[in-house]
């Protein structure tokens, strides 16, 4: 039972991540219908802009945190504009392509030895560790309650704009019908791109997170959280923000149990054929409806 | 006497045949440039089978290279445990297409009830699975090696073996789209529900399309596993299903024309890029094959053919 606790609590530390970058996936096929293969590797720039900012210019971390968040922002925001923005009226595979090259990019370009190179980097832990016994050996460290603490702020904050300010409404109308919120005066251009400067920044942020909780980094880190997150995000119903996060947690959690309790080297198999399953018996998702097409 | 154009391609491709062949057996083209040739051929192979069920028939896959190790190690464990010599490899080869075909059938009754992007993650998923089982794959036949990769494999792909499967594929995709059965595929992709209107069966056209486009996979799979004779389940990840999806697209969906410029063009210039790059940017290759793709794209986001054929590969014009 104890291990079982301790498993959830590791489970939730790997969703919490998952849901930062599932946030970015689903708000930009929400609102452009496109898989962002180059999602997963932001959260990767955002790492490293974490570490560097660590490192070299030793700022605290919450400091760290903002200048990484604000850095992919930017990235996100430059990659909208030069690579899918022309595309925008071509067919949809043709964006996704571009994509799949802005992926590969990002992951040979920062591995040039004059950017972040090949190799592996122990990130460094900004804060001390420590762990807290929750009585019955259960233990929780420092950096899962970081993880945590910040994922649901960010988590919450994004509700709340999404929900409750002008520009959050903005998304979601441009998220319903493209044309119509451009009828009602609604700068599409500039709420597609605010889109990926915070699908971006959250990235970041889950990037920073899992560097300090799994310390080790390298360019093409990103492929498999970027992947898993984005199936977290189908999962819970792709372009639904609370989706994102439960299907989020649902991956994270099936991922370390059926390490820790069936095989640590089947886990894959565990999570996507969830996902399979799912998606057989709810095409839309968890949270997704399944609209019925009409003729 | 006018000539067809159809002859004058087929005395074309026979001619390429001759001239890599004489070429790889003076030493004129050296063994790795042949190899490359070799996998140019194999790639065409595997796109023709992605341009069946992506191009013509609508049915976005991602997990095309989990067909393409299913039939690479299907073929390399009977040649290895059958280690007959070179007869085996033909039916080693109809083996992995039957195999990979099956498995098609078998996950695609369920999975192709799907649309759009939600069938490309399901297939995504069932990739990455197939990728994980080959990892484990030496916990039930150590002769597959499991995540250590399989060795062993006999060397019987030859440049002859290649072009006949690749001449083979090109003529039963492009005979399959101008029949009836293709036109069926074709009406599914532009509108299923119209398609379903006028009594096409498209659960049935769906799964005909899926099927044959991974035999195709499997094929091209058992070929390349006798061409390198070294199989790793990293071959057959996620990443290569991308690859694929490349070629296809930038070739034009719906244009075997497309797919076997592109799938040639793929292969050259990733190789091209390592020889005439200088070596102190070598690292550079991956940098610039990203950017001349997205250039591309942005060019003629249709692919380079747009969904046009060469003239041979059309049917032709009745009076």
């Amino acid at each position: 039972m104890t291990i079982l606790i301790q498993q959830i609590i590791n489970g939730l530390q790997l969703g919490f991540v998952y849901a930062l970058i599932a946030l970015g996936y689903t708000m930009v096929y929400g609102i452009v219908r496109l898989i962002n293969f180059a999602h997963g590797d932001v959260f990767m720039v955002g790492a490293y802009f974490g570490f560097y900012a660590i490192t070299r210019a030793a700022l605290p971390f919450p400091l760290a945190l903002l200048v990484a968040m604000a850095g992919c922002a930017i990235l996100g925001v430059a990659i909208e504009r030069i690579a899918y923005k022309p595309l925008r009226r071509a067919p949809r595979i043709a964006a996704l392509i571009t994509a799949i090259g802005v992926s590969i990019f990002l992951e040979y370009f920062t591995s040039l030895r004059f950017v972040f190179g090949p190799n592996y980097l122990a990130y460094p832990r900004p804060f001390a560790v420590r762990s807290f016994d929750l009585g019955g050996g259960v233990t929780v460290s420092t950096i899962q309650i970081v993880v945590f603490a910040v994922a649901v702020l960010l988590l919450v904050a994004l509700q709340l704009f999404v929900q409750k300010t002008k520009t959050g409404m903005a998304m979601r109308a441009v998220s319903f019908d493209k044309d119509t919120a451009r009828l009602m005066g609604i700068d599409v251009d500039l709420i597609i791109s605010i889109t990926f400067a915070i699908g971006s920044a959250l990235a970041a942020a889950g990037g920073v997170l899992y560097g300090i909780a799994y310390p080790q980094i390298n360019p093409f880190m990103g492929i498999m959280p970027g992947l898993k997150a984005f199936v977290a995000a189908v999962l819970g119903g792709i372009g639904i923000i609370p989706g994102a996060m439960i299907g989020a947690l649902i991956m994270g959690l099936v991922e370390v149990l059926s390490a820790a309790y069936i095989s640590s080297t089947m886990r894959d198999v565990f999570a996507f054929g969830i996902l399979i399953l799912v998606l057989l018996v709810k095409p839309g998702g968890i949270l997704g409806s399944s609209a019925q097409e009409k003729v | 006497m006018k000539l067809r154009a159809g002859t004058i391609a087929l005395l074309g491709a026979v001619a390429l045949y001759a001239i890599v062949l004489v070429a790889g057996l003076t030493r004129l083209l050296n063994p790795y440039w042949l190899q490359i040739f070799q996998f140019a051929g194999i790639m065409t192979i595997s796109g023709l089978g992605l341009n069946i069920i992506y191009g013509y028939t609508g049915q976005f896959s991602l997990g095309h290279a989990a067909f393409y190790g299913i039939g690479a190690y299907t073929a390399a464990f009977i040649t290895k445990s059958a280690a007959a010599g070179g007869g085996m490899l033909l039916p080693a080869l109809l083996a992995g297409a039957v195999a990979a075909g099956l498995v098609a059938f078998l996950i695609g009754l369920p999975i192709l009830r799907l649309r759009s992007d939600y069938l490309g993650i399901a297939t995504l998923g069932f990739g990455i699975i197939v990728k994980v089982l080959f990892d484990n794959s030496d916990a039930v036949l150590p002769t597959l090696g499991g995540s250590r990769g399989m060795t062993g494999i006999p060397k019987l792909t030859t440049w002859t073996w290649v072009f006949v499967g690749a001449i083979g594929a090109v003529m039963l995709v492009r005979n399959f789209v101008y029949s009836s059965h293709g036109r069926a595929c074709i009406s599914v992709r532009e509108d299923e529900i119209a398609a379903e209107a006028i009594g096409v069966n498209t659960t049935q056209y769906k799964t005909l399309g899926f099927v044959m486009g991974c035999a195709l996979a499997g094929l091209a799979g058992g070929l390349y596993a006798h061409l390198y004779t070294f199989l790793h389940p990293m071959n057959f990840d996620f990443l290569k299903s991308l690859d694929v999806l490349l070629i296809v697209v930038l070739g034009g969906l719906g244009s075997i024309s497309g797919t076997i410029v592109a799938a040639c063009a793929w292969t050259l210039l990733l190789e091209g890029l390592r020889v005439v790059l200088p070596p102190e940017i070598l690292d550079w290759r991956l940098v610039i094959y990203p950017l001349l793709l997205i250039v591309v794209m942005l060019l003629r986001p249709k692919g380079l053919f747009g969904g046009n054929e060469f003239r041979f590969l059309k049917p032709e014009e009745r009076e």
